[in-house]
């Protein structure tokens, strides 16, 4: 508990700079990854994380030492190698592009793994720290690392601000930017060794394999909960300051425990809560939504078949039976029960001694319906026309959907007419 | 070379022919991807499977680790069709997840997990000679490695061996195979548990990365050379077992891992195939060119 209180209130030095950095890092991987999800490219991200091991072992064993800036250079160099290497594959192969990502990611990871062990078995010096790359461990980053990564994050966050018009248009609609004369390739250019900067100073706090949780989660949560590029950007921003806050946490409270799972749970719990919570693209938004349409076509079916029942018995206000309300249409017993209890909650229908009678809005509904689905069979048989035992299917389901401005349209285009092809009268307001 | 040698180049070689022939039916479905995805993401699985049956994992416990990769293909195919991510989007979401989790079981129980950070990545194929089943009496059968690469190969080929067809269809045209009545869903997720079953077999011998390369690389050589699966099945396997032998030597030569040297072999004969087919086309379009112009 003292260290939860130690750590929150930021009193130690080195707890605000790890926290700093670690945050830093997470945003502007954050920022970095909305675009390359927005051109499909997420899985790119991946491949280039872990491509970048044979670089920063590269980087190690010609200099000896953990230095930051050369440890950057080395990722990317190798980082563009294997871009390259993919676009390669892809234009001069018939391979699918996923294979290309595959097998780009796993050789560059393979000779990484084999470069990193060589250096274990005959490095000398301070090797100790390469294998932090595989997981990553923020509290390990010594300040002179932290600063030379933090100011690459910033670099990274200002060009973004800088050409955001131009990188913007270029993710949603190449062509329209070529066309419009935006050098198109140097924005790839761009992104890409934004990318791979992005995936080089990442590494420092979640390690190469998990590396793609930084560049995708946070860019799909919040594609949640916004369509607009800018809220997106500060919303996988903030995801990220909040995943590398939980990440540092987690490695300063268990100094053995590597930073970058953690940050990584911390982002899949916000995707989780994203996915099934969201307002109107979030899973309980949809399912809702839908169960309501289910409703809604229910009752106003159940509304028609009493309506039928009532033209049968050419009087209107009469008490149905239910028997002969049933008859007239067959639906599950189920969809009575659900369609019963609507008609009963909203007061549309009234029942006596088991007989059944609509009340004035009820009744009005029940004749919007059946209006709606006799005027679009009288449209399809007119413009289509279509025979006259096609005309039902389109119609049974088009009503529940037909909103009162296309019916306004309809009754205009069809001039009020008064009975449909089947010479039943279309029922009007009375 | 010595018998510890050869112990390792017999296990390698049992996984790659396995991985080369579930990996040309993953590049044909264009689901390449899906396996790094389920290969990241049986780790939980295992580390859960350790946890319960003690140190050394039965045969039992490993099927039930297959299966949190089938999971993961459920999750993946959720957060595709329900919530309506990218495809990739949700790859990567689910396997990061998932492998988050097995690395933080992992660390939680160091004492009690014989796994370690980095063998989850690239395995232990070097410690093969050391790992020996016995039978009941007590007396040694073979290393465990490769008792786990016979019974994985045979799993592998008898799967093959009777769905060869279905799977065929399926990968092609899916739409024509689903009009034929032929459930599409079915093959999915049974090829999904085989790339589960080679993943966990294969897992603590070369890691969950390497098991990648062994699935994409050989076979990905293969296509480059055929149009007929036959042919790039048999050629798949040859790649895979020539970069098990390869890669033992050239590890043993610079001393460092074993299975990343595999790695980067397959990389490298892919390279070689990839410029060859190159320099062909180039030459046929020379002539061709030459031809045209001598007329």
């Amino acid at each position: 508990m003292e260290k939860v209180i130690d750590f929150l209130s930021f009193q130690d030095p080195t707890v605000r700079l790890v926290v700093a950095g670690t945050v830093l890092l997470s945003i502007s991987a954050a920022v970095v990854g909305c675009f390359a999800y927005l051109r499909k490219r997420a899985l790119v991200g991946d491949a280039l994380a872990h491509s970048l091991l044979p670089g920063v072992a590269m980087a190690f064993l010609f200099s000896g030492q953990k230095d930051p800036w050369l440890l950057l250079l080395g990722a990317m160099i190798s980082g563009w190698l294997a871009l390259g290497a993919m676009e390669l594959i892809q234009q001069h192969t018939k391979l699918a592009s996923e294979t290309s990502i595959a097998l780009v990611l796993s050789v560059f990871f393979g000779f990484g793994v084999l470069l990193l062990t060589y250096l274990q078995h005959h490095g000398g010096g301070d090797q100790a720290g390469l294998d932090q790359f595989l997981f990553g461990n923020a509290a390990s980053m010594r300040s002179s690392d932290l600063y030379a990564y933090g100011l690459v994050g910033m670099v990274l966050l200002v060009m973004i601000g800088a050409f955001y018009k131009e990188l913007k248009l270029y993710c949603f609609d190449p062509d329209h930017a070529e066309a419009i004369g935006l050098p198109t390739r140097i924005l790839r250019y761009l992104l890409n060794t934004m990318t791979v900067l992005a995936t080089a100073i990442g590494i420092q706090s979640v390690g190469v394999v998990l590396m793609a949780a930084l560049l995708i989660t946070p860019a799909a949560t919040a594609r949640f909960w916004s369509y607009r590029l800018r809220t997106m950007l500060f919303l996988a921003a903030l995801g990220g300051a909040v995943a590398g806050l939980g990440g540092s946490f987690a490695s300063y409270l268990a100094p053995a425990m590597p930073t970058g799972p953690w940050i990584v749970m911390v982002l899949s719990f916000l995707a989780l809560v994203s996915i099934f919570l969201a307002p109107r693209v979030g899973i309980f938004a949809r399912m809702w939504r839908q169960r309501q349409n289910q409703r809604k076509i229910i009752r106003e079916n159940l509304l028609k078949a009493f309506y039928h029942g009532l033209e049968n018995k050419e009087a209107q206000h009469a008490w149905l039976s239910r028997p002969e309300w049933q008859e007239q249409r067959h639906l599950p017993e189920w969809e009575w029960q659900i369609g019963f209890r609507q008609l009963r909650r909203r007061r549309w229908v009234l029942r006596r001694s088991g007989r059944y009678r609509l009340t004035e809005r009820g009744l009005a509904e029940a004749r919007r319906v059946v209006r709606l689905h006799r005027l679009w069979e009288l449209y399809l048989s007119r413009y289509l026309a279509l025979g006259k035992d096609h005309l039902h299917p389109g119609a049974e389901s088009i009503e529940h959907l037909i909103t009162p401005e296309v019916e306004k349209e309809l009754l205009r285009e069809l001039d009020y007419p008064e009975q449909d092809p089947h010479r039943s009268p279309i029922p009007y307001k009375s | 070379m010595t018998i510890e040698g050869l112990y390792i180049i017999i296990a390698a070689m049992l996984i790659a022919a396995s991985s080369a022939l579930v990996g040309s039916f993953l590049i044909l479905r264009k689901m390449s991807m899906m396996g790094d995805a389920i290969s990241h993401a049986v780790l939980p699985g295992i580390v859960f499977a350790f946890l319960l049956s003690g140190s050394r994992a039965g045969l039992p416990m490993l099927l039930g680790a297959a299966a949190t990769g089938v999971l993961a293909s459920l999750l993946i195919e959720l957060l595709y069709r329900k919530a309506q991510l990218p495809q990739d989007a949700s790859i990567g979401i689910t396997f990061t997840w998932l492998f988050a989790l097995g690395v933080i079981f992992i660390s939680s129980y160091t004492g009690q997990v014989d796994l370690d950070q980095e063998c989850v990545l690239y395995g232990e194929i070097a410690l093969v000679p050391l790992d020996w089943l016995y039978t009941g009496a007590g007396s040694a059968i073979a290393p465990r490695a490769i008792v786990y690469g016979v019974v994985l190969l045979l799993v592998v080929g008898v799967y093959l061996l009777l769905g060869y067809r279905g799977l065929l269809i399926t990968s092609f045209q899916n739409d024509f195979a689903a009009a034929l009545g032929i459930s599409t869903a079915f093959w999915h997720f049974s090829f999904m548990s085989l790339v589960s079953v080679t993943t966990v077999l294969s897992f603590e011998t070369v890691g969950a990365i390497l098991i990648l390369a062994f699935l994409v690389v050989p076979p990905a050589t293969a296509y480059l050379m055929t149009q007929r699966l036959r042919v790039m099945l048999v050629w798949a396997v040859f790649w895979g077992l020539l970069a098990a032998v390869e890669g033992y030597f050239l590890a043993r030569w610079i001393d460092g891992s074993i299975a990343g040297a595999m790695a980067s072999v397959a990389g490298l004969n892919f390279m070689g195939v990839a410029l060859v087919k190159q320099v062909l086309k180039r030459k046929k379009r020379a002539t061709a060119f030459h031809t045209a112009a001598v007329k």
